[in-house]
């Protein structure tokens, strides 16, 4: 754990010992003199000290860095496959985008959800991904047809289908009529005809009705496209394209603790800010790296605690965090230079020029490093840490 | 918060994986917190009142929330926040 104490940054002792109990765990198992042993510990001290940033670092400045210089070498628009076949995630750049302009909804919003326990097996897993997956009309049919005869549209069924999927045709009939008014529909063996509550019914109407049928929903969870289970170790998983965490968590046998989504915003709603915060982490993460990238983690955390310190996700840009910056001078040096002027100069805001883009505009010391600091002294804190040091 | 979507309830909330611990620290305590970083209330990072995790945690506006995280690089870390 890290403390910060008026602007000296401890280590927690606690991490020191614990790096050096794993080195006395492993030292043995090291064919090395004793000399070098000495050596080898002072350096592993050493290096762990080098990794704090000095008080005034422009911690930003070296994450946006770390992160957007990798990410030019990603390819622009590519696409990975999930579980093998038709599921495909925006991947590489455009996901990037995705997650720091905060957009509400991803291009392809996906789920991963964990079955319990007691429902993890295979015809399991599978009935609960047809219950999952949106079924409309016109994917359980094998053909709609006008009878201009009597007037009415004949839907027949795929028997099989409906069998596999459970469907009764009844169901059907009433999933329908909830959607579309006046009508009524009578099951005929594999055959269902719908018939208008109508005086007189023409054949516009009937061509009409029957695109309407062909959209009716009549089992799943409406917005989900794709449901693929998978075995991942002793685990079914199921893969989704679309993503509704709510509606989903009412199925049985779903392990609602472990189902996750790539929509932030959807994850903000339901489980809360820090979940979001956590699954900006990992989408970054796990998108980076799939491009051979590897930043470090903890530029990765900044950006997500800065994203979500407001309690709401904000983009990193004009309208998110960047525009809301309290000085003008800065918000007029990143982008809309008049706008931002013009409304300071409207309304008589001043500025206190304590940020580092006003004073590089100005031509006086940024504050930030070791323009942070007028007199240097040594503090009680500080001689504590310089003894720590020596050790 | 979107009228007519589904919720899930306070219990699935906190066993939530993406859920971390979250405490509402009392009168002495904040104090604590408070004088240990040198800020105000207001200089805490924010979290909403209708926050999901918020309202299964049962945290009151003004509240300081203690947030324990695991981390990939320190193991466990604190975070603070205060409800808006």
């Amino acid at each position: 754990m890290f403390e910060v104490n008026c602007g000296v940054i401890i280590m927690d002792e606690s991490v020191v010992q614990d790096v050096l109990g794993l080195y006395e765990e492993n030292i043995d198992k090291l064919d090395i003199s004793a000399k070098e042993k000495g050596a080898l510990k002072k350096s592993l001290k050493d290096k762990y000290r080098d990794m704090y940033y000095d008080y005034g670092d422009a911690i930003g400045v070296i994450a946006a860095q770390s992160i957007s210089e990798p990410a030019t070498q990603t390819t622009l628009r590519s696409y990975h496959r999930a579980a093998g076949i038709g599921l495909n995630i925006t991947q590489g750049l455009p996901r990037i985008l995705e997650i720091f302009d905060a957009r509400k909804a991803p291009v392809t919003p996906a789920m991963k959800i964990y079955l319990k326990k007691e429902f993890n097996t295979k015809i399991k897993a599978i009935n609960i991904a047809s219950s999952i997956k949106e079924t409309n009309l016109k994917h359980i049919m094998v053909l709609d047809s006008l009878d201009l005869g009597n007037m009415t549209v004949e839907v027949e069924l795929d028997k099989k289908l409906i069998d596999k999927l459970s469907i009764a045709p009844d169901k059907i009939v009433s999933a329908v009529k909830r959607k579309i008014k006046n009508l009524n529909g009578t099951i005929d063996g594999n055959k269902i005809i719908f018939e208008m509550n109508k005086d007189k019914v023409t054949v516009k109407d009937l061509q009409t009705l029957r695109f309407k049928l062909r959209e009716v929903h009549v089992k799943g969870i409406k917005g989900i496209t794709h449901c693929i289970v998978e075995k991942t170790g002793d685990d079914f998983v199921l893969y989704t394209l679309g993503s509704n965490l709510g509606k989903v968590s009412k199925i049985e046998g779903i392990d609602i603790s472990r189902m996750v989504s790539n929509n932030i915003f959807e994850i903000a709603d339901t489980v809360g800010i820090e979940a979001a915060r956590t699954t900006i982490v990992s989408e970054i993460t796990e998108t980076l790296r799939a491009q051979g990238v590897d930043t470090d983690v903890r530029h990765l955390l900044l950006v997500a605690d800065t994203m979500t310190q407001s309690g709401d996700i904000q983009a990193i840009g004009r309208y998110g965090l960047s525009g809301s910056k309290s000085s003008v001078l800065a918000r007029a040096n990143f982008e809309e230079t008049i706008k931002h002027l013009v409304e300071a100069a409207v309304a008589g805001i001043s500025d206190e020029l304590n940020g580092i883009v006003e004073n590089v505009m100005i031509g006086k010391t940024a504050r930030v490093g070791t323009g942070l600091v007028e007199v240097a002294m040594k503090t009680q804190t500080s001689a504590k840490v310089d003894e720590n040091n020596k050790k | 918060m979107i009228v007519g979507a589904i919720y899930l309830n306070d219990d699935e909330i906190k066993n939530h994986v993406l859920v971390p611990r979250h405490e509402i620290l009392d009168a002495k305590e904040k104090e604590t917190v408070l004088k240990k970083y040198n800020v105000t209330v207001e200089q805490l990072p924010k979290i909403l009142n209708d926050d999901a995790a918020i309202k299964a945690f049962g945290a009151k506006v003004g509240d300081v929330v203690k947030i324990t995280r695991e981390s990939v690089t320190a193991g466990v870390s604190i975070y603070y926040r205060t409800v808006i």
